[in-house]
């Protein structure tokens, strides 16, 4: 076991794949010999040849592309889009290739994929660095999206998705990477080290896509959340007073049902929070699953606390920026109806 | 797994010096100033292929200025010029410093590149648009934009005419033809060319002009506009700044191991010069002719200009990480401000106390400036805009669900 931050736990999953799987390859924007503008892939071009991490010319398309050629071929390679808010060049190639290429050709051919991506605000990135396009892959069948919200589980999922057979989209909640940030700004900044789930085998260990975390339990309220707001979440949790309960997705696609429907039927409350911009986000479908299978328990309507819909703001960040007081509010809300 | 003999093997480029070792550009070789034959405007994009894989140079490094490039500015033209450009070094050094003292969130220099973005605007006409990237605020300086908005942008206070919502540097002022910058590359490069191919349906007069780094050229943005621009004969110049780094990656990541950015130009048909872009002449030069080729509806011109990027990337950036420090020092074109002033001095048009006095001046403009947009704020002032204004402008009305939104944002 070794304590590290959420950058350390994707880097030694890389580590970790490409040592045992040669076919294991990484790719994207800056990320060969300086190892990626957020250090994920630091180190990784010395230890294995510039042939298996290397620099990607800045088209995210032909990233996308050429990955998925190789995945053809028999490759896992791994990618990185620098920044989520650059993916969009890629989007065809995404949703159009990678999502379909199994079902068209009858399962002739696979797509074993990894696409990584920054994502979220909370860091003065204004509009371009800040985004939460999540949705946009859960929509998109054929495609699984997974959100990683401590060092334990960021390595444990990578690993998963690249021994995946079906493209995954493993977003990574940026603000969290250096250190649990819970939204609470006026306290100083805890490092990873000091948070349980910075203990992290060196070694190959998975987190199975697929599966919930049950991060605090409780009986009166179901939280849902996923990325930095997992932090947010439970620090809500402790200054609301509210013996809520917060389930940490993990994977967005596919959701752990089962997870929520006990948690929720539990509860009979509902608060689903995200970063991401309110109309068609994520927690649209939460709350239409929810619904769907718990609405004969539920006490209250379901709520969610999400970014507004608007471009992400520069200097309102803080104003847009989902934070413990707004996630009470919706807690109080839900508990009075 | 043993390889076969005929087994197939896989090119990464690599630059020629990382950070430990001595900046290389041996074996580099330029054609000499004055050196490369001025076309005529009119000439087919088929016979200006060569102007790809040349330089179009017109000050030698002792300061003349030779050859039919040579554009022939008058000496207050050109102090005009060297006084923007000292400006615009002075402004950057401030603001990256600004972010370092915790004031904005972001900055971005456009150090040794200063020529590029004076000198083409000095040689557009004040009424043609501009589609920068985030390196070219040298264009708001030379049409007289007020210094103290850029600041006011940068600090996104209360006066920042982008209302705080954007990151610092991303620009935008109608009134001057100049676009609103994107983070996200070379999106601005095809919009460039439909505001032309705009402009052209409309029987106006003006012209647009697009900025891009070498890195962004590998963008699909990039070659959409190309085609359109050839296609459509769209007046418009297409510039490349070649400054030999993206961020990390060295131009050889976006195809210049293999030939030259200029070169582009020519599978498109369009007509690709590469220019010194640290030659304020040189550059000029180039822009007025692409300029009159445009005007004269005989379409879009590609240059590149080759320089050299002597500041980080950004502010997030330490390019000590991954090139040689002293390579800027090494750039064998020298630095556009130092080679300007030689030339004006050479023509006894300029004394080393007046440069001096021209420096000061800069910097004295900048720390005034400085002083009065602190005074209305910097990043992070509580109350510098309405929290409720971020729903204005999604949409011309504001729909249901965005009062919804402000109200409970409000309450
Ligand atoms: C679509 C997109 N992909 C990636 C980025 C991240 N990024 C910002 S600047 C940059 C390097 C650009 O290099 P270049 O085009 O050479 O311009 P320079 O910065 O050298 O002026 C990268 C990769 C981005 N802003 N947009």
């Amino acid at each position: 076991m070794a304590s590290m931050t959420m950058i350390q736990a994707l880097n030694s999953a890389l580590d970790v794949m490409m040592e045992r799987d040669p076919n294991v390859l990484t790719f994207g924007e800056d990320v060969g010999y300086f190892g990626g503008v957020f250090k994920v892939t630091e180190h990784l071009q010395k230890k294995y040849g510039a042939k298996r991490c290397f620099d990607a010319p800045i088209n995210e398309c032909g990233i996308a592309g050429a990955a998925i050629g190789m995945a053809v071929y028999g490759l896992r390679p791994v990618i990185e889009i620098q920044f989520a808010d650059y993916m969009y060049p890629a989007y065809d190639q995404l949703v159009s290739e990678a999502a379909r290429i199994r079902y068209r050709s009858a399962n002739d051919y696979t797509v074993p994929l990894t696409v990584r991506m920054p994502y979220g605000g909370g860091i003065y990135g204004g509009q371009t660095h800040s985004q939460s396009p999540e949705a946009l892959f859960t929509h998109v069948a054929g495609l699984k999206t997974v959100i990683p919200a401590t060092p334990y589980d960021a390595k444990g999922l990578l690993i998963s998705a690249i021994e995946d057979d079906d493209p995954v989209v493993f977003l990574e909640p940026k603000r969290v990477y250096n250190g649990p940030f819970d939204g609470r700004r006026d306290r100083p900044v805890i490092p990873w080290s000091k948070h349980p789930a910075s203990d992290v085998p060196e070694g190959y260990y998975k987190v199975p896509l697929g599966k919930a975390n049950i991060v605090r339990e409780g009986a009166d309220l179901t939280i849902l959340a996923y990325g930095t707001m997992v932090h947010v979440a439970v620090a809500a949790v402790e200054d609301s007073g509210i013996d809520a309960e917060v389930l940490d997705l993990r994977t967005l696609l596919p959701v752990d049902i089962d997870a929520i429907v006990a948690s929720v039927c539990k509860t009979g409350r509902c608060v689903i929070v995200h970063e991401a911009t309110r109309t068609s986000g994520y927690g649209a479908e939460l709350s239409a699953l929810v619904q769907e299978h718990c609405f004969y328990k539920l006490e209250a309507p379901i709520e969610r606390v999400t970014g507004f819909d608007t471009p992400y703001p520069h200097a309102l960040e803080w104003d847009y920026f989902p934070t413990p007081p707004r996630i009470i509010k919706a807690m109080r809300r839900a508990m009075e109806a | 797994m043993s390889r076969r003999s005929n087994a197939l093997d896989l090119h990464i480029p690599a630059p020629r010096a990382r950070p430990g070792d001595a900046p290389d550009f041996s074996g580099w070789s330029f054609p000499e100033p004055g050196e490369t034959p001025r076309p005529e405007i009119d000439a087919p994009a088929v016979e200006l292929r060569e102007f790809a894989y040349g330089l179009i140079r017109v000050l030698d490094m002792d300061g003349a200025a030779i050859g039919p490039w040579a554009p022939r500015l008058a000496p207050e033209a050109l102090r005009r010029g060297l006084k923007y450009m000292l400006l615009l070094r002075a402004f950057d050094e401030r603001m990256h410093r600004a972010q370092r003292q915790g004031k904005t969130s972001f900055y971005m220099q456009s150090h040794g590149e200063e020529a590029i973005s004076i000198a083409q605007t000095m040689a557009l006409d004040p009424s043609d648009m501009c589609f920068p990237s985030y390196r070219q605020q040298g264009i708001l300086i030379a049409r007289d934009y007020p210094l103290v908005d850029m600041m006011n942008q940068i600090y996104s206070n209360k006066h920042d005419p982008m209302k705080g919502r954007q990151l610092p540097v991303m620009y935008s002022s109608k009134k001057d033809g100049f676009f609103s910058i994107s983070g996200n590359l070379a999106t601005q490069v095809p919009q460039a060319v439909g505001w032309a191919m705009a402009s052209a349906y409309a029987g106006d007069v003006r012209i647009a002009s697009t900025w891009l780094g070498e890195g962004s050229t590998a963008e699909g943005d990039f070659h959409a506009a190309m085609t359109f621009a050839s296609v459509y004969r769209a007046p418009v110049i297409v510039n490349v700044v070649n400054n030999q780094w993206a961020i990390s990656s060295f131009q050889g990541i976006a195809g210049g191991e293999n030939t030259t950015f200029a070169a582009r130009g020519v599978g498109y048909g369009v007509p690709p010069l590469r220019v010194d872009g640290n030659d304020f002449l040189a550059v000029y030069a180039v822009t007025q002719w692409a300029a009159e080729r445009a005007r004269a509806n005989l379409g879009p011109t590609l240059i590149e200009h080759f320089t050299y990027r002597a500041g980080p990337h950004s502010t997030s950036d330490d390019p000590a990480r991954y090139r040689p420090t002293d390579e800027a020092r090494a750039w064998p074109l020298g630095d556009p401000i130092e080679r300007l002033k030689q030339h004006l001095m050479v023509l006894g048009e300029w004394r080393e106390d007046q440069h001096r006095a021209a420096q000061e001046e800069a910097l004295e403009t900048v720390r005034a400036t400085g002083r009065e947009a602190e005074k209305v704020g910097v990043l992070g002032v509580e109350g510098a805009h309405e929290a409720t204004s971020m729903f204005d402008d999604v949409y011309k009305d504001v729909p249901w669900h965005l009062r919804r939104q402000r109200e409970d944002l409000g309450a």
